[in-house]
């Protein structure tokens, strides 16, 4: 139990990771509450590359771990600013509402 | 090690116990202003980890620039959240069902977890916590070498969302003043200065 192993970051990495998961669920219709969950989904997957990285003496996962957090940056530019687009349009960022491409 | 296993509980404990605050909070601002919060935990996790450099990039990008973000992008839209929390009892039951049948598989999976006999022969760039080099130093001989073309190509990608948020927001309002550069520039003084002998007494009709 105080012997912090790589089993114990695992665990946080993934409690963190259904945390996100359920936020996704749960706010199904509110588009900021799911790209946050997206955040936290990509914190637990860093987590666990730098927990492995670690254990295993490894450099590799920092430099993919540090590559993923470029991508959750440029995947919440990009997300915001269609939210932005999107409320200017419609007055509203419902995802249970957005349905103007179906066929 | 007991002083680690105090910090490492420490920080795992409010980094989850933030990131239950964030799906749940009432207020979107308090969201983003918990998810600052597990970012600042997380990183402490990484410096626990060795992983200075990284905990160091996460405050800084991730503090400094996308919670940020969210924030301003929460408080320019407001939105009527109260109103999109009509199906939240429908949606807790398919939510803990999942969340939950996820959570087991993934304990199971890891709380036996141990590394095959020859893991040490797969490994890419190994480095030694005695080494004298720092993680930063370590990080960047391996970055800007071996990794190049990922560095580059996460470059472009951070170029391309640049470039594709500032198209997606940009507009024209009408009846805006906007600046005309070509024309402005292209000005001659013969096309808008005229100089006229006035007699005197008399005015420039």
């Amino acid at each position: 139990m105080l012997e912090i192993g790589i089993v114990h970051y695992l665990i946080v990495a993934a409690a963190l990771f259904v945390t996100g998961v359920f936020g996704i669920f749960l706010n199904r219709s509110n588009v900021i509450l799911i790209l946050m969950s997206i955040e936290l989904i990509l914190l637990s997957v860093t987590i666990n590359l730098v927990t492995f990285s670690h254990f295993l003496h490894d450099l590799t996962g920092q430099v993919f771990a540090m590559l993923i957090l470029t991508i959750a940056a440029a995947e919440a530019a990009i997300g915001l600013a269609i939210l932005m687009t999107y409320f200017r349009k419609k007055g509203s960022i419902d995802v249970t509402e957005i349905n103007i491409m179906k066929g | 090690m007991i002083v680690e296993a105090i910090v490492f509980y420490m920080f795992s404990t409010i980094l989850l116990l933030s990131g239950i605050m964030v799906i749940s909070a009432r207020n979107p601002v308090h969201s983003v202003l918990f998810l600052i919060l597990g970012f600042f935990n997380a990183a402490g996790l990484f410096v626990l980890l060795g992983a200075e450099f990284l905990a160091m990039i996460l405050v800084i990008v991730y503090v400094g620039a996308v919670a940020v973000l969210f924030l301003f992008v929460v408080m320019m839209l407001n939105v009527d959240m109260s109103r999109m929390r009509d199906n939240l009892k429908k949606n807790m039951t398919v939510a803990a069902v999942v969340g939950f049948v996820l959570l087991g598989e993934l304990v199971w999976i890891f709380s036996n977890w141990h590394f095959s006999e020859d893991a040490e022969l797969n490994v890419q760039t190994p480095f030694s916590a005695e080494d004298a080099m720092d993680n930063t130093r370590a990080l960047g001989e391996v970055m800007y070498t071996d990794y190049m073309l990922f560095f580059q190509m996460a470059g472009l990608v951070l170029l391309v969302a640049m470039i594709g948020a500032i198209t997606l927001t940009l507009r024209h309002r009408p009846g805006v003043k906007r600046q005309k550069i070509n024309e402005q520039v292209n000005r001659q003084v013969k096309d808008v200065l005229r100089v006229e002998q006035v007699e005197s007494g008399s005015g420039i009709v």
